[in-house]
């Protein structure tokens, strides 16, 4: 089992849900949050003062996975959210020592494991 | 020496119509910013200042080439088609009255300026959230003589439907049909969002969507409150009518917003706002208040149904000026052919009170207008696409035309952002913003 971090653009964060719905995988959580790369900063100006912002702002996908998935999982997010320009992202992927499914108390690998509806 | 001709104008200038234009005219001015909020409520939050921004431009670049050629355009002698060049740059435009009117000419100018710039400034939720902000300006200055000033001409001015007796009172022919219909073929020449059809693309915030509806509406009764010129009986009417016909629109909105999905939604009553004070404004001085009402409740459903269908499409007409201006104006000038009543404007009659030629004068309106405004602004945006690209790259689309244009964001947090100080150069930043 594996925890897969993936912070991508936000304005590719559709194309990676889609992607990872594709793929089969359905439990996901995102946060919007703010981080710095290795992209270039952008410099704003209000009327007087200019800034350099070195915080862009991103789409972090946490998806708790079985080791079975843990490559299409990669492989989706890639696919969704790669344009090519710096910037793009990086995918973490963590070892997870245990994960429960709070409504049926099931754990491990049931926890992980999409409910068959 | 000229003291002698200001006084002789003086004498034919009435102070209480003069003090309302007054008015009248800086509540049209105040619609463009209100239209800003609209638009920039309606589309993504990465785009709100473009969005704003265009209506701001509007201002700028309409006023000036109003005052250089459009008035004079529009509203000097020339032909039945275009005015001539006798008030270019403001020639003769002084403080003796008009024909007809008891307001310094000055100020007649000044109010036809402002419909001028928010005409202009509808035009630009058709390409909103893509189109390059640069040729956007060019093509604001040359829309607002090709287009705008030609059919200011046809409908106020003595151009050929104003001649024939077409009544058209605050511009449902170049405001409203001239808008809707040339969005339609900005839409169409610029292209859809690369986004459209594909993912979805929300209002971001209905708060400013109602606000901005709000002060349009506010601003609405100096438009068409105003188009009389004056303060006698026609212009109590369209300032009467305005304030009746849109609370009929919505109404009428919601109730089809409740057929339709069960809710009465806010974005719709915002635009359903939109839709009654555009189908009144034709038709504001000429039209019992009973008919106006009636007008406000017909009017919704073309319109809502237009805007129903043009989703469907792959027309991304983006912020529905076709649906919410060119179609509620057209219902707006054609209601005056059938229910125009000379005991309420002493002007004509509609065909439903004897006049079937009325009909017949507000139809052709009806058709040449559209078809003008589509045809002009097609060529004019193919023309200018030929010379220059009129869309930003699909990875500045991504990435939004605030940061991209004006190098601003809305909604800044000023997080990570570090202060380039004049004397440091980018070298040393200083940071202003330590986290926690």
């Amino acid at each position: 089992m594996k925890l897969i971090v993936g912070i991508v653009r936000p304005e590719k964060a559709n194309d990676v849900l889609e992607a990872l719905y594709r793929a089969e995988v359905r439990g996901v959580s995102i946060t919007r949050v703010q981080g710095h790369g290795g992209e270039l900063d952008r410099v704003e100006t209000y009327r007087g003062t200019t800034v350099q912002v070195g915080l862009s702002e991103k789409v972090r996908f946490e998806v708790a996975v079985s080791d079975d998935f843990v490559d299409p999982t990669i492989a989706a997010i890639s696919a969704g959210a790669r344009t090519g320009e710096v910037g793009d992202g990086k995918i973490f992927v963590m070892p997870m020592e245990r994960a429960v499914r709070i409504r049926t108390g099931e754990t491990d690998h049931a926890a992980v494991t999409p409910v068959d509806r | 020496m000229s003291g002698l001709p200001n006084v002789l104008a003086a004498a034919r200038i009435d102070t209480g119509d003069t003090a309302w234009m007054f008015v009248a005219t800086a509540l049209v001015l105040m619609m463009t910013p209100a239209l800003g909020l609209f638009y920039a409520g309606l589309v993504r939050s990465k785009n709100t200042l473009n969005t704003f921004m265009m209506c701001i431009a509007a201002i700028a670049v309409a006023t000036v080439t109003w005052a250089a050629v459009g008035y004079s355009l529009a509203f000097d002698e020339g032909n039945g088609f275009i005015g001539g060049f006798g008030h270019a740059f403001l020639d003769g435009v002084t403080f003796a009255p008009r024909e007809g009117q008891a307001i310094p000419h000055l100020l007649f100018f000044a109010f036809q300026t402002t419909f001028c710039v928010i005409t202009t400034a509808l035009v630009s939720g058709a390409v909103v959230e893509r189109m390059r902000f640069g040729p956007f300006l060019v093509f604001a200055a040359l829309w607002s003589i090709l287009v705008y000033a030609v059919l200011a001409h046809w409908a106020f001015g003595p151009g050929w439907l104003f001649n024939r007796g077409t009544l058209d009172f605050a511009g449902g022919i170049p405001v409203e049909m001239g808008s809707g219909f040339s969005a339609l073929a900005a839409a169409l020449v610029v292209g859809a969002r690369k986004d459209y059809g594909r993912l979805a693309l929300l209002p971001h915030n209905a708060v400013y969507v109602l606000v901005g509806a709000g002060l349009l509406w506010f601003g609405w009764f100096g438009f068409n409150g105003g188009s009389g010129f004056n303060t006698g009986q026609n212009s109590t009417l369209a300032f009467v009518n305005t304030l009746l016909t849109p609370a009929c629109t919505l109404l009428v909105w919601f109730a089809l917003d409740a057929i339709r999905g069960r809710r009465v939604t806010a974005v719709g009553a915002a635009t359903a706002i939109i839709v009654g004070c555009v189908a009144i404004t034709p038709a504001g001085g000429f039209v019992s208040p009973g008919f106006a009402m009636l007008l406000g409740g017909l009017a919704a459903l073309p319109c809502y149904a237009v805007l129903v269908w043009r989703a469907r499409t792959r027309v991304d007409e983006t912020l529905d000026v076709l649906a919410a201006h060119g179609v509620a104006g057209f219902t707006g000038i054609l209601f005056i052919g059938v229910f125009a009543q000379l005991s309420w404007n002493g002007v004509a009659d509609g065909i439903a009170f004897g006049d079937a030629g009325q009909l017949l004068d507000q139809g052709l309106a009806a058709v040449a207008a559209p078809a003008y405004a589509f045809g002009v602004t097609y060529v004019l945006l193919r023309v200018m696409g030929a010379f220059t690209s009129l869309r930003s790259s699909a990875q500045e689309e991504s990435q939004g035309m605030d940061v991209v244009h004006h190098g601003e964001e809305a909604y800044v947090t000023g997080e990570g952002a570090i202060l380039v100080l004049p004397d440091a150069g980018h070298e040393a930043p200083k940071p202003v913003a330590e986290p926690g």
